[in-house]
């Protein structure tokens, strides 16, 4: 560990606050209709995008109406995906594909879809060996930026449930969509892609390249219109990498500064969301106690990781290795981890990537020691309520501040409160339902996949021996059941033999259980958060008593992470223990 | 607040749903290859480095420096594959899970070796074991011990265009031996090509191995250009 790692982890801290500070007043801004700067040269594209789609955007929709709107724009989402997908060789005319890549099979195509349409990204498959660039831009691009701007109006319309006064509206889908998506992510996207291609992220439509080595080899470069696609990738936490090694790849994340940058890009919107959610209620502080909540939780997650990570593995360690600081060497677990990254911006970043629903990676998780491995799997379990996915984030852990509140208004005995609303039965199950349903999914998948011979096939060769196979399939549902999309990546299902998918086959069963995984854990916690908002929406406020518990102190910021804490804790303690808790604890090598 | 009918909400859907794949989708990343290939040409085509009108690589690609391997005079075959081994006149990269581990660009990957794995205990030692029979002749004293980590462990994306500090000052030795050169000139030429951490403090120095090596034959008159 060195003074330059942990300087690091509090100066990204830092710089996230002051960004995600004033972007958390323009949210609140955007949200609630009012002009901000950007208004005189987006509001007339806004207009004809209502006037295209047909919307009267003062329209204000009930719950149910809200969620109408949200599943059949995503159904066609869906559709229009996979057609793109599965006929890739028919946009050759483009240009867009000048490798002349095929159609992955239709397993692996329902898994990518599905993923890349609930903000996961998980990957089966390799960017660019299967992906022409027409795929990338006009299926894999477009979905990082709807996935993302549905994540955000979920927990906007949760908002306005938990501050309504009257009525049971909540806003209108259509509305809530076109400004998140005019007003925040495309404007911040050109921003990004603008920063990354001046620090050497690919921006063509080129053959890859080839060229001939130093020593007389030749040499083939993969291309692509890369840019475009990180910026939002990293933006909306989507995570999905333009190519196979994600942002370890060079060509996505070039050097020291891009690889802040990108996390920055990450966390910034769920961090924003806090704040706005603050001013929103009309008390910051309110925003204040779930910024530190998370805050804290994200800070020993970076410290875990790092000191872990700089520690070594028993691998390492068995082959005779130093991994100790030396002159001119970081030291460290550097298996599955680049020199220009070294341990702390690969610890920081993985870890930002899992408290997210980003899952991103800048380095392979898989090779994570067992303690550094245990962070993104406690991140993952705390059902991405650290930041958080954008949007995601805050509406979960919204449900579990009720949940704080339900438990708090439990022990000192009275009715349970929160800004002024009685909080009641129906509340309560709703949120309870919305929490537990994503871990639910998560280890029925898991336990499905380790008991049946059709999971296990997907389990790597290198790894089918000992706790690591455990590990490998646990994270895989884990992280498409909360949208991460990060990977213990030896776990496969996808076969393909050579470069641009023929003879390729998926592996039906993973493919599947993992694209109805995804699909499942998203939508249902959706639905309950957007119930629980047109629960909320109608209820009469009272003042605050005597006997009113807060919900923007430090005591309730302690009972917060300890309610959190205990789900995650209870639930998925027993899977942990399993994998990689076991691997931490010992120097033992498994065949 | 009636809501509209279920027929006009499922038009309004499908119209959004292409409205965003134009925009999102075509538009915008079109918009931004034109704003890149006007203002950062060089940048957003790859980094490409050119010596004498052909491409020899890109400044944020690894390269592997092999070369192929005779016996009486002949190329070794192995399954139609011309067996190669380190040119020790180079500097060499890090270990790279790619195929072959020849920093196949083309198909980026990273080993998914566990922490607690036998089968990594295997792949590290025989990195060491690679390094050490490479550099001890010329660095006495090469133990497991003192194997920088970068050189022992293959890297996240196969294609680390870097390797730290460390290990090029223990290639240097090799490398200043074989091309006769004076171990200071070779020493001093690393900082030129070391990356610094961003403001001090962020990522970690690394030494970028394609232009070190080209800045040596360069010095030297070429050995690039006599291929």
């Amino acid at each position: 560990m060195t003074f330059a790692g942990w300087a690091t982890i509090v100066v990204f801290i830092l710089a996230l606050t002051a960004l995600a500070f004033p972007l958390g007043s323009y949210l609140a801004k955007v949200y609630t209709g009012q002009r901000v700067w950007l208004t005189p040269i987006v509001g007339p594209v806004e207009r004809v995008v209502y006037r295209i789609v047909g919307v009267d955007s003062r329209r204000e929709q009930d719950w149910k109406a809200y969620a109408r709107s949200l599943l059949l724009f995503s159904l066609f989402g869906w559709l229009i995906l996979y057609f793109i997908l599965r006929t890739q060789t028919l946009w050759s005319w483009t240009g867009l594909n000048p490798e002349g890549f095929h159609s992955a099979p239709w397993n692996v195509t329902f898994n990518t879809v599905s993923s890349f349409l609930t903000n996961t990204n998980w990957q089966y498959y390799s960017g660019e060996t299967t992906m022409s660039y027409f795929s990338q831009m006009a299926g894999l691009t477009v979905q990082n930026f709807a996935s993302a701007a549905v994540g955000i109006v979920v927990a906007v319309a949760l908002v306005r449930g938990i501050i309504g006064r009257s009525g049971s509206g909540i806003g209108n889908f259509w509305h809530d969509m076109t400004r998140t998506l005019l007003y925040v992510l495309v404007p911040i996207s050109i921003v990004g892609a603008i920063v990354l291609m001046s620090q050497g992220v690919l921006q063509n439509f080129s053959h890859y390249l080839t060229v001939h080595t130093l020593t007389g080899a030749t040499q083939t470069i993969a291309m692509g219109p890369i840019a475009s696609q990180e910026a939002i990738k990293e933006l909306g936490t989507n995570g999905g990498g333009f190519l196979n090694t994600n942002s370890a790849h060079p060509f996505e994340n070039p050097n020291q500064f891009t690889n802040l940058f990108e996390i920055l890009l990450v966390l910034v919107i769920p961090a924003a969301l806090v704040f706005m959610y603050g001013r929103m209620t009309g008390n910051r502080r309110q925003g204040y106690a779930i910024y530190a909540t998370m805050a804290i939780m994200f800070l020993g997650a970076c410290a875990v990781a790092y000191i872990a990570e700089a520690h070594g593995s028993p691998a390492q360690h068995a082959a005779g290795l130093h991994t100790g600081v030396i002159s001119g060497s970081g030291g460290g677990n550097m298996e599955g981890k680049e020199q220009r990254f070294g341990i702390a911006g690969s610890a920081i970043f993985d870890v930002v990537t899992t408290v997210t629903s980003c899952g991103a990676v800048n380095s392979a998780i898989e090779s994570f020691t067992g303690i550094g491995g245990a962070v993104p799997f406690a991140n993952l379990s705390a059902s991405e309520v650290i930041f958080g996915g954008v949007g995601t984030g805050l509406y979960s852990i919204l449900l579990y501040v009720l949940l704080a509140v339900f438990i708090g208004g439990l022990m000192v005995g009275r009715t349970p409160e929160w800004l002024g609303k009685k909080l009641e039965a129906r509340e309560i199950k709703l949120a309870g339902l919305g929490i537990l349903i994503t871990p639910l999914a998560a280890l029925f998948c898991t336990a499905l996949a380790t008991a049946t011979n059709a999971g296990t096939q997907s389990i790597s060769k290198a790894a089918a021996g000992g706790p690591q196979g455990f590990s490998e399939t646990f994270y895989a549902y884990l992280s498409q059941a909360n949208n991460n999309g990060s990977a213990f990546a030896g776990y496969s299902g996808f076969v393909q033999p050579t470069a641009g998918n023929v003879g390729s086959h998926g592996l039906t069963f993973t493919d599947l259980l993992g694209g109805f995984d995804m699909l499942f854990a998203r939508y249902a916690p959706i639905l309950f958060a957007l119930a629980v908002a047109g629960a909320l929406a109608g209820k009469r406020i009272t003042p605050a008593g005597l006997g009113t518990m807060r919900t923007d102190n430090p005591t309730f910021v302690v009972l917060l992470i300890g309610v959190i804490v205990l789900v995650g804790a209870l639930t998925f303690f027993p899977a942990l223990l399993l994998g990689p808790i076991v691997q931490g604890l010992t120097g033992h090598l498994y065949k | 607040m009636a809501s509209d009918s279920f027929k006009r909400e499922t038009v309004r859907a499908l119209i959004a749903a292409l409205v965003i794949v134009v925009a999102g989708g075509i538009l915008y990343p079109l918009v931004m290859t034109g704003v890149g290939q006007v203002v950062f040409p060089h940048e957003v085509n790859g980094s490409q480095i050119t010596v004498g009108g052909k491409v020899i690589g890109s400044e944020l690609i690894g390269q592997s420096f092999q070369t192929p391997v005779y016996k009486h005079g002949k190329l070794v075959e192995n399954e139609g594959v011309v067996e190669t081994t380190p040119d020790p006149r180079y500097f060499q990269s890090r270990p790279s899970a790619t195929e072959g581990g020849e920093y196949n660009a083309a198909a980026s990957t990273f080993s998914n070796l566990g922490p607690n794995s036998v089968a990594t205990k295997e792949a590290i030692s025989k990195h060491i074991k690679a390094y050490i029979k490479l550099n001890r002749p010329y660095y006495p004293g090469l133990r497991p011990s003192n194997v920088p980590v970068d050189a022992a462990n293959s890297s996240a994306s196969g294609l680390d265009p870097e390797i730290s500090v460390a290990n090029a000052r223990i290639q240097a030795h090799r490398v200043a031996a074989l091309r006769h050169l004076a171990l200071g000139r070779v020493l001093a030429l690393i900082p030129t090509y070391t990356s610094s951490r961003f403001l001090g403090f962020s990522g970690e120095e690394g030494v970028n191995v394609l232009e070190l090596n080209l800045a040596l034959d360069r010095m030297q008159g070429g050995l690039a250009s006599g291929r």
